[in-house]
């Protein structure tokens, strides 16, 4: 008889380092993470690249000027050149705080009859209908408020113009109400209610349950309860989400091209049928620019872009500073 | 024998038969109190009617309240209504679009439409010559690459900020919300600096994915991250327990678990950029015939149809036509937007 031989096997390592499997996995998925930030970069540099000449160029005046034009001599090459969006980025910014001035004061209200009246079918129903008009194409804003939206928005206008005209802002040098600014804002407000007012509705939902019993239990009725507790809460979400759509609205092109009447002049007049944004400018100068000016329209983009980023950022820190944490 | 009396149930909450009444009254009240206003001021319009009643009956609701109650509810009734006139104003526009788009739209579907494209015919033609065949074809295709490309780097994203949750997680999540904020019209300007003119020179279909997927994948991104974040932690732990490496845990339970939420997030993502027009207006070229391949030539799509029609046209039969390829894009939302829901709430509930 033998004895079985006893084998004893070497111990494991023990380690806390990955496999190689998982280091490969993790090594793509961090790469696949990077992706957003290699995208963002790379948009920056691209526009930079075919765009820096003309800011080189131009100077500041590409963006406190407010000419766009390119003389041509009889060869064809270009004689002289001055591009600036001055007028444009006043026309982005006008539309946008219009925008932004109708719309979040409607999204905010209709965030809070969501989040504190509206029950069961009726609730759900009108979640889905404000989550599904924020997919709606802005092709589809664009001539809907041409066709149908604009009769309506002019007599508003007009009505404005008749009983506020003393106030500088709602003068028009001429009676043309049709495709001005203050339109193109209100289109603008309503593409932005729906994205305002989800955000706000999130920020609302996550105000602490007990601190709204504890304020109900004291007697408040609910105005009280949402001035002590829900807006100190979510104010600064809410300001991050109208921030958010502050960025759709100033990036917006489809919809202010179709509805606004875009005239390369300053126009402060809000009434008045003259305006553009920078991106419509882009899309409307890009079908006759030569290589030259494209070169002028990535400039205006990488300007575009760069707004967009800083105003996107604000919201950020605002949304994430109040609305996940609270105070 | 003691017997003793159960009360009868009271519901103080619910609304008894005589606050009905007065509410039913005071609405009534309110439209008449309206129709006076407008005929002794000149008011008119569809806007001086609803108006005026919405501040007649806010106004009646508040001295009623504060004759019933006190005067902090009759402030609480002035939110309320408020609330709901901020929640009619958001849904009235939608309607709107809506009603518009079917009423408008129906009269430029017809079956040829499917079937033909544009290339013999120009937009003032009759509406039963050519169609939207081309549209259809290009729409699909670019989305479809977009989401090719999307897809994983969106998945990828989500799953570095749940799975390996690295010290760059919170730049990146910011990174990823800013890249949803990309103006439209920038997406296209980077695809044209980046791509067409210094490597392809020619406008394509596959250009005018490259610049949608630019917008489709922080949506895509997000949605996978929050269906991710839903994912229960013991699967994690199950799947790490039972010997598995991370690699083998999120391959073999965690994005078969997801796979409801992915496709969700796929279908939020065409959703999303189906309707891009400013893009493909720079990078696609927008033919006008049928066009299958998409690295060569000008590629039609839906929105490029519309805006053609809308803007070289002028004739009723162009508007209709628009109308019409409007009403093809509205309803490709409605699915995907019902296929989302769809799949989405079949697992919750």
């Amino acid at each position: 008889m033998s004895t079985p031989n006893l084998v004893i096997p070497p111990p494991r390592e023990i380690t806390t380092k990955p496999r190689r499997s998982d280091q490969i996995f993790r090594g793509v998925v961090t790469v696949g993470g990077m992706a957003s930030l290699v995208i963002l970069g790379l948009i920056a540099l691209f526009l930079s690249l075919k765009g820096i000449h003309i800011l080189r160029e131009e100077k500041f005046d590409f963006i406190s000027g407010s000419k766009w034009e390119v003389i041509t001599d009889d060869s064809g090459s270009i004689a002289e050149s001055s591009f600036g969006i001055g007028a444009m980025l006043v026309g982005t910014l006008l539309c946008s705080i219009i925008a932004i001035a109708i719309g979040v004061p409607i999204a905010v209200l209709g965030a809070l009859y969501l989040t504190f009246y509206a029950k069961g079918a009726v609730k759900n129903f009108l979640v889905s209908l404000v989550d599904l008009m924020a997919a709606f194409p802005s092709l589809l804003y664009g001539f809907w408020a041409f066709f149908i939206f604009m009769s309506s928005a002019e007599y508003w206008a007009k009505l404005l113009n008749k009983y506020f005209g003393f106030i500088p802002f709602f003068e028009v040098p001429a009676p043309i109400f049709e495709r001005s600014p203050f339109i193109a804002g209100l289109v603008l407000a309503i593409m932005i209610i729906p994205i305002v007012t989800s955000i706000s509705r999130e920020i609302f939902d996550q105000t602490p349950l007990d601190r709204i019993q504890a304020a109900y239990a004291l007697g408040a009725s609910k105005l009280a309860m949402i001035r002590a507790v829900v807006i100190p809460f979510g104010r600064g979400g809410v300001i991050g989400g109208a921030m958010l759509g502050l960025g759709r609205a100033m990036g917006e092109t489809v919809a202010v091209y179709t509805v606004l009447n875009v005239v390369y002049q300053i126009n402060w007049q809000v009434l008045f049928g003259a305006g553009g944004n920078v991106a419509s400018l882009i899309l409307l100068k890009f079908g006759e620019a030569g290589p030259y000016e494209v070169d002028a329209l990535m400039a205006a983009g990488l300007i575009l872009f760069l707004l967009t980023l800083f105003v996107n950022a604000v919201a950020d820190v605002l949304i994430n500073r109040f609305g996940s944490k609270g105070r | 024998m003691n017997t003793t009396t159960v009360p009868t149930p009271q519901k103080p909450w619910e609304t008894t038969n005589k606050q009905r009444l007065s509410t039913a009254s005071i609405i009534f009240a309110a439209i008449l109190i309206s129709f006076i206003v407008i005929k002794l001021t000149g008011l008119d319009g569809k806007l001086g009617f609803l108006s005026t009643l919405f501040i007649v009956s806010t106004l009646l609701i508040f001295i009623q309240q504060w004759r019933l109650r006190d005067k902090a509810a009759a402030k609480d009734s002035l939110l309320s209504s408020f609330a709901l006139l901020g929640m009619i104003m958001t849904v009235i526009p939608i309607v709107s679009i809506v009603y518009t788009v079917v009423i408008k739209g129906y009269k430029g579907i017809h079956f040829g439409m499917f079937i033909n494209d544009m290339s013999l015919n120009s937009v003032n033609d009759p509406i039963k010559d050519g169609g939207l065949l081309h549209a259809l074809v290009g729409t699909i295709i670019m989305v479809g690459g977009a989401l090719v490309i999307s897809f994983p780097i969106g998945v990828l994203t989500a799953l570095y900020l749940t799975e390996i949750r690295g010290k760059l997680s919170r730049p990146i999540k910011f990174l990823v919300q800013a890249m949803s904020g990309v103006p439209s019209i920038v997406a296209g300007l980077f695809i044209l600096s980046s791509l067409v003119y210094p490597v392809t020179k020619s406008l394509s279909g596959m250009m005018g994915s490259f610049a949608l997927s630019i917008l489709m994948i922080p949506t895509i991104a997000r949605t996978s991250e929050e269906m991710l974040r839903l994912i229960p932690q013991e699967l994690r732990e199950a799947g790490v327990a039972l010997g598995g490496t991370q690699w083998r845990t999120v391959a073999g339970v965690i994005l078969p678990a997801a796979r409801s939420g992915l496709v969700t997030a796929i279908i939020l993502g065409m959703a999303r950029i189906i309707g891009e027009t400013a893009p493909l207006l720079l990078v696609s070229g927008g033919g006008d015939s049928l066009n299958f391949n998409p690295t060569s030539g000008a590629m039609g799509s839906l929105p490029y149809y519309i805006w053609k029609a809308f803007l070289t046209g002028g004739t009723d039969e162009a508007f209709a036509r628009a109308w019409g390829g409007l009403l093809v894009l509205l309803a490709f939302i409605f699915i995907l937007f019902g296929l989302a829901r769809f799949i989405s709430g079949r697992k919750g509930n």
